[in-house]
């Protein structure tokens, strides 16, 4: 018997359209919700349809890591094989040789290069200051979209606490660089601008002796490093703004029936809506079990019924079934409540539920079950099931 | 003062939330600091979102010592650093010119470590019997905690390393400071909570206190007798497809549960930390209610480790 009536899996026909069509899916959601584990299944299934396809995964849990073959790896792509007739390849972001990469590219010179790689305040920036691991992951996802030879290039997003840091993020830098400081402190000592750096100069003393004059050497060292170098972040920052909202690029938002992470899924589909942009799909993942929804009228046990039993039955065997019943069908039944209205806020994109899992994904097997689950292909019976991961 | 940690996810606002009323209900006059400001706390509480401002989530009365709440946030807690040494018009121009973002980029952990230097000073102050900081989460935590070794190495003068080392100080003075971390009773989860662990012993060396396991599925023994057979013991008729769904509802329980004991298994192996376990509520809703509820297993739960100071 299905633990799970049919239909209740959504729309897996939108999506199938998403992985197929898109140029660039992008992944987001907040913390926890499974959101590496869904960008890897979206790259195997478009490589099950005959593309190719790259999945960058930012923090993947090691379990994930070991199915894909990327421990160790570093932020270059490295192919997974497996039978279908497309490819998939996987790598994980690695923050600083992304931005040490991005450095190297706009550079005058070696010397230049060198000069910046060295700055304690850029290696402060490119570590894991936050905000940059955001704009790092676009940055990689530009570099594979527009130089790579990808049909499909998945991203999952960092977990963070503001929803529009990913789509903010590459124009953060180019705003760092135009900074009024900055002006300042690059232009010449003359006459007009004189009153303007003396107070500037005051602040730079004040500040230095609060955090020491070494603090702000560094700062200074490292805007005189990047001279000449801004148009070029500026315009490349425009490019993948740009890229972002293309229409071959499709968000895809990520949730669990939690609560606070429906809240905040909600939120984001509201703020990309603000910003222009149109979610592509809503995939839930973890449904409980609802144990005979749909047959609440015609069961003794329908509804309270089960808590009434239980309470009724209390320190017997069958009173803890009840109790098991009845708790399941509570968890179930939060979850379709806090899932009400989510579905309009993303309307018309498809909203798919993934039953929850009996183990975490641990090799390429347990993934193509779950693809076959979010692409519709399966029946709804997630089996004995524990809780993923 | 305990800091409470954890991943995304796991209930670390709630538990801090039900350690709070634990605290009161044992006399300790208790203050919960957030520093991420997400509204969850005031939730919890039924109450108005929390500020800068110290609000009273729970007023001293015969059975309570009281709980109050507030956030520390980085740019606040600097105006307060800054006017306590008489240097507002720095802070103004820092503020209005954006310049804060800059110097807290030339100086990773300056923001950290303004926030801890406010607890810490609320910590001096006296006014609490316990300090209860809801920590950022888990990956985050260590480096948030890390800020004040940091500094101290990076900014070698000055009142930066003063306020580092003051800080310091009180994290790895264990009669002064704990961290709990939090968790659920999952693979992934658990595993995070294991190297958080050891690296902040390691890295920050902060002492821990016991484990908080969130979320944690009672045992229900009578799941074992098959509902036929359990319906008959006490003589009640099941009607058409009732076994069938009673079966598979404990089959799903009994795996899930089966799977959780594996985890709390594992991580009592791999982390030698006594272990508070907390129930699962089968409600996402938390409420006083809820709270009250955990906040008496808590209470009852380290009143049953084996004694140590704290």
């Amino acid at each position: 018997m299905s633990t799970t009536p049919p239909g209740r899996i959504g729309d897996g026909a939108g999506l199938t359209e998403v992985t197929a069509t898109s140029h660039v899916v992008i992944c987001c959601g907040s913390g926890g919700v499974g959101k590496t584990t869904t960008a890897a299944v979206i790259a195997l299934e478009a490589a099950r349809a005959g593309r190719r396809a790259v999945v960058v995964t930012i923090d993947p849990a090691r379990r994930l890591a070991d199915a894909l073959g990327l421990e160790g790896l570093t932020d270059t792509p490295s192919r997974i094989d497996g039978p279908w007739p497309g490819e998939m390849w996987a790598l994980m972001l690695d923050t600083k040789a992304t931005f040490d990469g991005l450095v190297r590219r706009y550079a005058a010179d070696p010397g230049q290069t060198e000069r910046i790689l060295a700055n304690s305040f850029y290696r402060n920036i490119s570590g894991a200051l936050s905000g940059t691991q955001e704009y790092m992951a676009s940055e990689k996802l530009y570099e594979l979209a527009e130089e790579g030879d990808w049909d499909l290039v998945v991203v999952d997003t960092p977990p963070t606490r503001n929803a529009l840091d990913f789509l903010d993020a590459p124009q953060r830098l180019a705003r760092f660089l135009d900074h009024r400081l900055y002006k300042v402190l690059m232009t010449p000592t003359r006459g007009f601008v004189k009153a303007v750096n003396v107070a500037a100069q005051a602040v730079t003393r004040s500040l230095s002796k609060v955090v020491g004059a070494e603090v702000i050497g560094d700062a200074i060292a490292f805007f005189q490093a990047f001279e000449g170098m801004e148009e070029g972040f500026k315009q490349r920052a425009a490019r993948v703004d740009e890229l972002l909202r293309d229409r071959s690029t499709a968000f895809v938002l990520v949730a669990s029936p939690k609560a606070d992470t429906v809240a905040e899924a909600g939120y984001f589909a509201d703020k990309l809506r603000e910003n222009g942009i149109t979610v592509r799909g809503l995939i839930v993942n973890r449904m409980q079990p609802t144990f005979g929804h749909d047959d609440l009228d015609r069961l003794s046990s329908g509804g309270d019924a089960a808590r009434e039993r239980a309470r009724t039955l209390a320190g017997t065997a069958l009173g803890d079934h009840y109790v098991c019943l009845a708790d399941a069908r509570q968890l179930a039944r939060g979850e379709e409540r806090h899932l009400g209205g989510l579905a309009e806020r993303v309307a018309p994109a498809p909203v798919v539920r993934v039953p929850v899992q009996p183990v975490e994904v641990t090799d390429l097997g347990s993934l193509t079950h779950l693809g076959d689950l979010l692409f519709g292909r399966s029946g709804g019976d997630s089996g004995p099931s524990g809780e993923s991961g | 003062m305990i800091i409470v940690a954890g991943k995304g996810g796991v209930g670390k606002t709630a538990v801090t939330a039900a350690l709070a009323v634990a605290a009161s209900t044992v006399g300790l006059r208790t203050l919960v600091v957030e520093v991420e400001g997400k509204g969850t706390m005031a939730s919890l509480f039924e109450s108005d979102r929390l500020s800068y401002e110290e609000l009273v989530l729970i007023e001293a009365a015969v059975d309570h010592a009281g709980v109050s709440a507030r956030t520390v946030t980085p740019d606040d807690a600097l105006l307060d650093y800054l006017a306590e040494r008489g240097l507002q018009r720095l802070s103004n121009r820092l503020v209005s010119s954006g310049l804060l973002d800059m110097v807290a980029t030339a100086v990773p952990g300056i923001r950290d470590i303004l926030v801890l230097g406010k607890v810490k000073q609320l910590e001096r102050s006296g006014d609490w019997d316990l300090i209860l900081l809801d920590a950022p989460a888990a990956g985050h935590a260590i480096t948030f905690l890390r800020s004040a070794r940091g500094l101290v190495d990076a900014v070698k003068v000055g009142p930066i390393n003063t306020q580092a080392q003051e800080v310091l100080d009180l994290l790895t003075d264990a009669a002064r400071c704990r961290v709990m971390l939090v968790t659920v009773p999952e693979e992934t989860p658990v595993n995070e909570l294991v190297e958080t662990a050891y690296s902040l012993e390691d890295q920050v060396g902060v002492a821990l206190a016991p484990v908080v396991v969130n979320g944690v599925y009672p045992h229900l023994a009578g799941l074992a007798v098959d509902p036929e057979r359990a319906a008959e013991e006490v003589g009640v008729g099941l009607v058409a497809g009732e076994s069938d769904l009673l079966r598979e509802a404990a089959a799903f329980r009994s795996a899930r549960t089966e799977l959780q004991d594996q985890q709390l298994h594992r991580m009592a192996d791999e982390l030698p930390l006594p272990q508070l376990h907390l129930p699962y509520l089968f409600t996402s809703e938390l409420g006083r209610e809820e709270l009250d509820e955990l906040a008496a297993q808590l209470v009852r739960r380290i009143e049953a480790l084996p004694a140590v100071g704290s």
